[in-house]
């Protein structure tokens, strides 16, 4: 780990403003991923400035939705009356990933920005394009088991390791940000991560400076039919191999609406575009979504060592969808 | 039933009182050696003899200095060592208040351990991988291995060693004796600290990814087994010991006694050859 | 009637270890102390070009750097790896470095700036491309082919012939490795994570060019080590240099990464069986070959085919193995070394044997069954592994099972049941003792064994409290130091079979001593007793006719003119045991759930039948039983260290993409000891088990996915990518 200032922010403006003035500083949040990451020498700021004291750990319902600030804790969000009510499928995903400790430091905002966990961009004596652009990739014709079957490019073929994230992307939500000018946007959640292309250094379309202050879920009607299934190499505490965030609006056996995302199998959670169209209109039978599941992993693309994650990938579809519709039961 | 089968006076004296020095291999042993198949140097090397020279003065003198160490307030002594962005924390560590200059990349964790001789809370990865460094921050179950030290200002951290008082045990400790809940011991403080405020985020309500229903919130959980495995799963034992863990846990969280896992079996004295 | 032994204690390091107050290695508090890191090769064959630590050397708190250009040179002739001793690189993840600074930051940051240059060689990681040589013999030489394997398996009317494949596995204990080096003028002191700190002595006396008596090593509580402690490892040499060039203590702790390269690793392991069988499902020949990986510059063995030589009544029996050379770190043991994997195989070919047969696999066993050891013609010390098979299938109900595979089911789970055989040999190395009781009844005994956390100290002080007649809380046990009398490392599962009869033998001796004093005593109220008349018991020593005729210890020493009455006492394998077979037996039965679709494995039940002689503490030996059980899943279902053979080097190099099971993974585990009375193993009639209960695991598992999906699975471990 190198050597880095520390300043603790008390207020946002001088927190933003002191990531303006330096291209190597970063906020510290959680510190679940960039601590890691700098104990590996994969991330080299010189400057951690501690956010952890301001404010936007509130989580509330919204004339829209629900807002979870940045700041709150994972263990805090999945815990919320009001997630748990009206987005029980969040408050699963969250669950679904890394430990109770851990859950217990990270933030909403940090969930969005971990980086992949893929074991080359990890070990500094690997090549990897994510953690050094122009080194190439070594899990392209490497070991590769883990990795991506949509999306990627010849420059990377890592994955996105957030589950949160699979269960927002399904819950189409907003990324507030905070940018140096003091403004605040919004980013939609299919625009926030990026595919890595020829950038993968790139994981989101953050600028240096910008600060997520909240995450907003619209009001939804999936609460009664929502699941999220993760499939891993242990029972607990391991990253997806497969994981899918699964919900439907269904009124008489119609399905009104669905959304459907994959973790695991992209360098950002993966919208369910095709199978979500096909199911639209259709009755919620276990027929309809194997034929949404298998529509949907046509277009994958596995590489050596994850053809497994395509077969795996319909199957885990169509078995989130069912256990969407039975409260979370297998028939 | 097993009293009955040896008398232990029966196992008679052993068969040989002389005292023995021998480097000479004997047959028992060189078939132990060749059934393991240690070959060569390695075969040598089993055999390391020991010389009855034992720690020197001066190693003894260091040890005794440890003791004590731990439980003063105040100021913990900077090493004489020139600290890079070193920054001022004060916290509360098992109600004592603490106050030292740290590196800023020192993390909770060595903090502890280097600085404040809290040796129980553990290093088995140093990257969130295990749960060994867990504590209790705030009332809440982190992993001090993450959490940078200078971060810690105000916080109330509780290790290990601050869950008895003096001899008399937190349940939960008294429980991972009873049932044997830990073999070497290492990753041991960690599932302690993590089952201590398990119990807590169970009265709170708190839900985990096994949880059947979500959406109903509902205060002082009774855990399923399932539930409790899944919520310890951040801690690892590669001992083993996850089902006296569990009966351990489980005992404290219901007050009811959790029976063991093994017997004798009835029938092994006529059985046997 | 025993007081304690055979009966359930807790652990006396139990309140130090809930505590925290249990001291690992790299704990202790040494004023002064400096902080180590290691730098690794980053490629995995060739040499170091140039080396600059120029940079790193700048750092603040920075004291010393250790590279091959300026590391003192060991003395050691030992073939096994040395750091810091040459340009020459062998494997990825070499140490190429050792940076010494004030604190364990400055130190790790400096590592990562030193800079190095290689020339590279080609390098073959991948054992299935290595050239292979013959394993070097045992002491007694190769095991000859039994009978002629070959022709019989040829003749035989039913043949199995399958191959069978297990990756690197890593021990990765919880407690990294980690020692403290100080010296003290020409001594040296080391706290070192240690399976045996005479052998860590050994290897820094020799290294350093020093005696012996010059070296103290101490590993008083060991993190867990499963093998990986057992030969001495590259770091406690490095830190002693550090420690002697800066002329203060070091404290040097592997990184979780560092211990993938840094203390062995249970080899990869090729294996092909062929099985001869008679239509009645009798064997006629195994011919069961092997293959292991091993290191570039030195060759390790661990015999995995050759265990099941003793198993099973086959007259004809072949175990061919070879070693194949990999530009990787030297394998080393760990848990059941040889013995899990072979069993892995064999056990799943004789599965693969009762399908052919139709013969139920546990019908299959008992056909086969071995009365007297196969081998060598010899009886067994005692076997009562049939009732092992008897008594564990009706706790688990197999008589239930349904031979055709995915014929049971629980809702969308399919089930599954399967079975193995366990066996380990019941070893002994000599041991020795010392034992002080004092006046006021309290006892010290002090051995140099190491307690990795199977509970030796528990299982020896409740030992010496059986024989001594005294409650365990007088006695305080100390161990994993070289200042104590010579013990054998832990392996092997032989503590308590070695150490407990040492102090058992003390105890014999301390009674001696004291009837001598009474014998002594004017009208001696036990005058004329022999040896074996009297006994110590609840604090005194009485005759066994009458119990009432007794005198306390501290009247005897008082009578004595003593404070306390001591001996060093060594123990040996007893004569008698070369006439016959010792062993340990288990009879393993596994359920698994397997949701096919989703390729996921979940073993619900596991019920371990052990006959390992006699129970000393049923609380710790279940807690080995759940050890083996849990590491067996681990290698049926989640551990494999990958490489990259591209680079030669390890990718899942960490606790997230290195699996080992988590509280999740672990269902219902039940032990059912079936004892057995055996005088000739050792006179406690222990046998140990702390292998036993690993070595059928992997395979039990494997053939109950088999039962459940019909799928055979040769490859471990069985991953959901394998199922899908």
């Amino acid at each position: 780990m190198r050597p880095f200032k520390y300043t603790r922010a008390a207020e946002t403006a001088k927190a933003v403003e002191a990531i303006s003035k330096n291209k190597n500083a970063r906020f510290l949040a959680g510190g679940t991923n960039i601590i890691d990451l700098m104990k590996e020498d994969v991330a080299r700021p010189d400057e951690l400035v501690d956010i952890n004291r301001l404010s936007f750990d509130q989580i509330k319902a919204t004339s829209g939705g629900i807002s979870l600030g940045a700041l709150a804790k994972n263990t805090e969000t999945a815990n919320h009356p009001l997630v748990r009510q009206n987005l029980p499928l969040l408050s699963q995903a969250i669950l679904a990933g890394a430990s109770g400790q851990i859950r217990n430091m990270a933030t909403n905002g940090g969930n969005l920005n971990q980086r992949t966990r893929c074991t080359y961009f990890y070990d500094t004596a690997m090549p990897c394009n994510k953690r050094e652009p122009g080194t190439g990739c070594g899990a392209m014709e490497g070991i590769n088991r883990m990795h991506a079957v949509f999306g990627w490019s010849e420059k990377c073929v890592a994955v996105h390791p957030s589950d949160m994230c699979v269960a927002l992307a399904a819950l189409d939500a907003n990324v507030k940000v905070q940018g140096a000018d003091g403004k605040t946007r919004s980013i939609a959640f299919a625009d926030y991560h990026r595919l890595p292309g020829d950038s993968p250094e790139l994981d989101n379309n953050l600028k240096h400076d910008d600060l997520i202050t909240e995450i907003e879920i619209p009001k939804n009607n999936f609460a009664a039919n929502s699941y999220y299934l993760k499939v891993r190499d242990r029972a607990s505490y391991a990253f997806a191999l497969v994981s899918v965030a699964a919900a439907l609006d269904v009124s008489g056996g119609k399905i009104k609406d669905a959304r459907i995302a994959l973790g695991g199998v992209a360098h950002k959670p993966w919208r369910a575009l095709e199978a979500e169209k096909f199911l639209k209109g259709k009755d919620a039978t276990e027929a309809n979504f194997k034929a949404a599941a298998e529509m949907e992993m046509k277009a994958a693309k596995p590489l050596e060592h994850n053809k497994f994650k395509v077969e795996l990938g319909k199957r885990a579809v169509a078995r989130a969808l069912t256990m969407a519709m039975n409260g979370g039961k297998t028939a | 039933m097993n009293e009955e089968k040896f008398d232990l006076e029966d196992c008679g004296n052993p068969p040989d009182m002389a005292t023995v020095e021998s480097d000479v291999l004997t047959v028992d042993e060189e078939k132990l050696l060749d059934e393991l198949g240690i070959f060569g140097e390695s075969r040598r090397k089993f055999l390391g003899q020991v010389s009855t020279a034992g720690l020197s003065v001066l190693a003894m003198q260091l040890l005794a200095e440890n003791e004590a160490f731990a439980a003063s307030n105040g100021d913990v002594k900077t090493a004489a060592v020139k600290l890079e962005n070193a920054v001022k924390v004060s916290m509360k560590v098992n109600g004592s208040a603490k106050s030292l200059d740290v590196d800023s990349r020192m993390t909770l964790l060595d903090a502890l351990r280097e600085r404040m001789d809290l040796t129980g809370s553990k290093k088995g990865c140093d990257h969130g991988q295990c749960g060994a460094c867990t504590v209790i921050v705030d009332g809440q179950r982190v992993l001090s291995c993450l959490t940078l030290a200078a971060t810690c200002e105000g916080a109330d951290v509780t290790t290990i060693e601050g869950l008895a008082t003096g001899e008399k045990l937190h349940p939960v400790q008294a429980a991972f004796i009873k049932h044997d809940g830990f073999q070497c011991g290492y990753c041991t403080p960690g599932q302690i600290c993590s089952a201590v405020a398990l119990m807590e985020e169970a009265k709170r309500g708190d839900a985990s990814y096994v949880t059947e229903n979500i959406q109903a919130k509902a205060r002082s959980l009774n855990l399923s087994d399932d539930e409790i495995r899944e919520r310890m799963s951040g801690n690892l034992c590669r001992c083993g010991a996850y089902p006296n863990i569990l009966r351990a846990i489980k005992e404290v969280h219901t007050g009811k006694e959790q029976a063991q896992g093994w017997k004798f079996s009835e029938s092994s004295e006529t059985e046997v050859a | 009637m025993a007081k304690y032994i055979g009966k359930e204690m807790s652990r006396v390091d139990g309140f130090a270890k809930v505590t925290g107050q249990a001291k690992y290695a790299s704990e202790y508090k040494i004023p002064n102390v400096a902080y180590g890191y290691i730098a690794q090769s980053e490629i995995a064959k060739g040499s170091i070009k140039s080396i600059d630590t120029s940079e790193a050397e700048k750092q603040s708190g920075v004291l010393k750097i250790l590279t091959h250009l300026n590391c003192p040179k060991t003395k050691s002739k030992d073939e096994a790896f040395a750091a810091l001793q040459s340009d020459k690189i062998v494997f990825s993840g070499q140490p190429i470095a050792l940076v010494i600074a004030e604190t364990f930051e400055q130190a790790r940051f400096a590592a990562r700036l030193i800079k190095t240059e290689y020339l590279k060689a080609e390098h073959v990681t991948e054992a299935e491309k290595a050239p292979t040589v013959e394993a070097p013999a045992g002491f007694f030489g190769k095991p000859k082919p039994r009978g002629d394997a070959n022709t019989a398996f040829e003749k035989s009317e039913v043949k199995i012939e399958a191959e069978y494949t297990i990756p690197i596995e890593h021990h990765n204990a919880m407690e990294p490795h980690a020692a403290i080096a100080m010296w003290d003028g020409g001594k040296l002191m080391v706290f070192d994570k240690s399976q045996g700190v005479g052998t860590v002595q050994g290897h820094l006396a020799e290294s350093f060019g020093i005696p012996k008596e010059n070296v103290s090593v101490s590993s008083e509580f060991v993190g867990g080590a499963f093998g990986s402690a057992l030969n001495p490892n590259y770091y406690s040499f490095i830190a002693a240099c550090a420690a002697r060039e800066i002329n203060r203590p070091v404290k040097l702790n592997y990184t979780r990464r560092q211990m993938f390269t840094g203390n062995g690793y249970r080899p990869y392991t090729w294996q092909k069986v062929r099985i001869g069988a008679s239509r009645d499902g009798k064997l006629q020949s195994i011919i069961h070959e092997a293959v292991g990986n091993t290191s570039s510059f030195e060759n390790f063995g661990e015999n995995p085919n050759s265990f099941g030589r003793t198993l099973y009544k086959c007259e004809n029996y072949d175990t061919p193995y070879r070693l194949a050379k990999t530009d990787l770190p030297t394998p080393t043991w760990m848990r059941a070394p040889g013995a899990v994997s072979g069993a892995f195989a064999l056990e799943s070919a004789l599965d693969e044997l009762a399908y052919e047969l139709n013969i139920d696999p546990l019908e299959l066993r008992m056909i086969n069954y071995a009365e007297t050891d196969p081998e060598t013609g010899k009886p067994f010390s005692s076997k009562a592994l049939m009732e092992c098979f008897k008594t564990g299938a009706k706790k688990f109900g197999w008589e239930k099972r349904k031979m055709e595979p995915r014929s049971m089911r629980d809702g969308r789970w399919l089930v599954g049941w399967g079975t193995a055989t366990g066996l380990w040999g019941a070893y002994q190395a000599p041991a020795t003792m010392k034992m002080t009781v004092r006046k006021d009844g309290s006892v010290y005994i002090g051995s140099a064994t190491a307690d990795i956390g199977p509970g030796t100290y528990t299982v020896i002080t409740m030992i010496a409290a059986e024989y001594l007649g005294i409650e365990p809380d007088k006695i305080k046990f100390e161990l994993g130091d070289t200042k104590l009398p010579n013990a054998p490392m832990q392996g092997g599962s032989l503590t308590v079979a070695s150490v407990g009869t040492a102090a058992h033998g003390a105890a014999g001796q301390i009674k001696q001593k004291l009837l001598e004093i009474v014998l002594k005593m004017k009208n001696s109220p036990m005058a004329d007793a022999k040896i074996d008349d009297v006994e110590l018991a609840d604090g005194v020593l009485r005759t066994k006719k009458d119990k009432g005729n007794s005198l306390t210890i501290g009247q005897i020493l008082q009578e004595g003119g003593l404070d306390e009455v001591s001996v060093t006492h060594t123990s040996m394998p007893g004569k008698e045991r070369g006439q016959y077979t010792t062993q340990a037996h288990g009879a393993q039965f596994v359920e698994v759930k397997v949701d096919e679709e989703l390729g996921i494995i979940k073993v619900t039940r596991v019920m371990e039948a052990t006959a390992c002689g006699r129970i000393m503490n049923p609380k710790t030996s279940h807690s080995q039983e759940m050890g083996g059980v849990v590491g067996g899943i681990g290698m049926a279902l989640t551990e494999i260290t990958e490489i990259d053979h591209r680079y030669g080097r390890m990718t899942t190099t960490d606790l997230a993409s290195y699996h080992v099971p988590s509280h999740a993974d672990i269902h219902e585990i039940e032990t059912e000891f079936v004892e057995e009375i055996d005088t000739v193993v050792n006179p406690l009639g222990v046998k140990g088990m702390g292998e036993l209960c690993l070595v059928g695991i992997p395979a039990a598992i494997a053939n109950a996915v088999f039962h459940a999906t019909g799928k055979r699975f040769r490859d471990l471990p069985i991953t959901p990518d394998k199922l899908i």
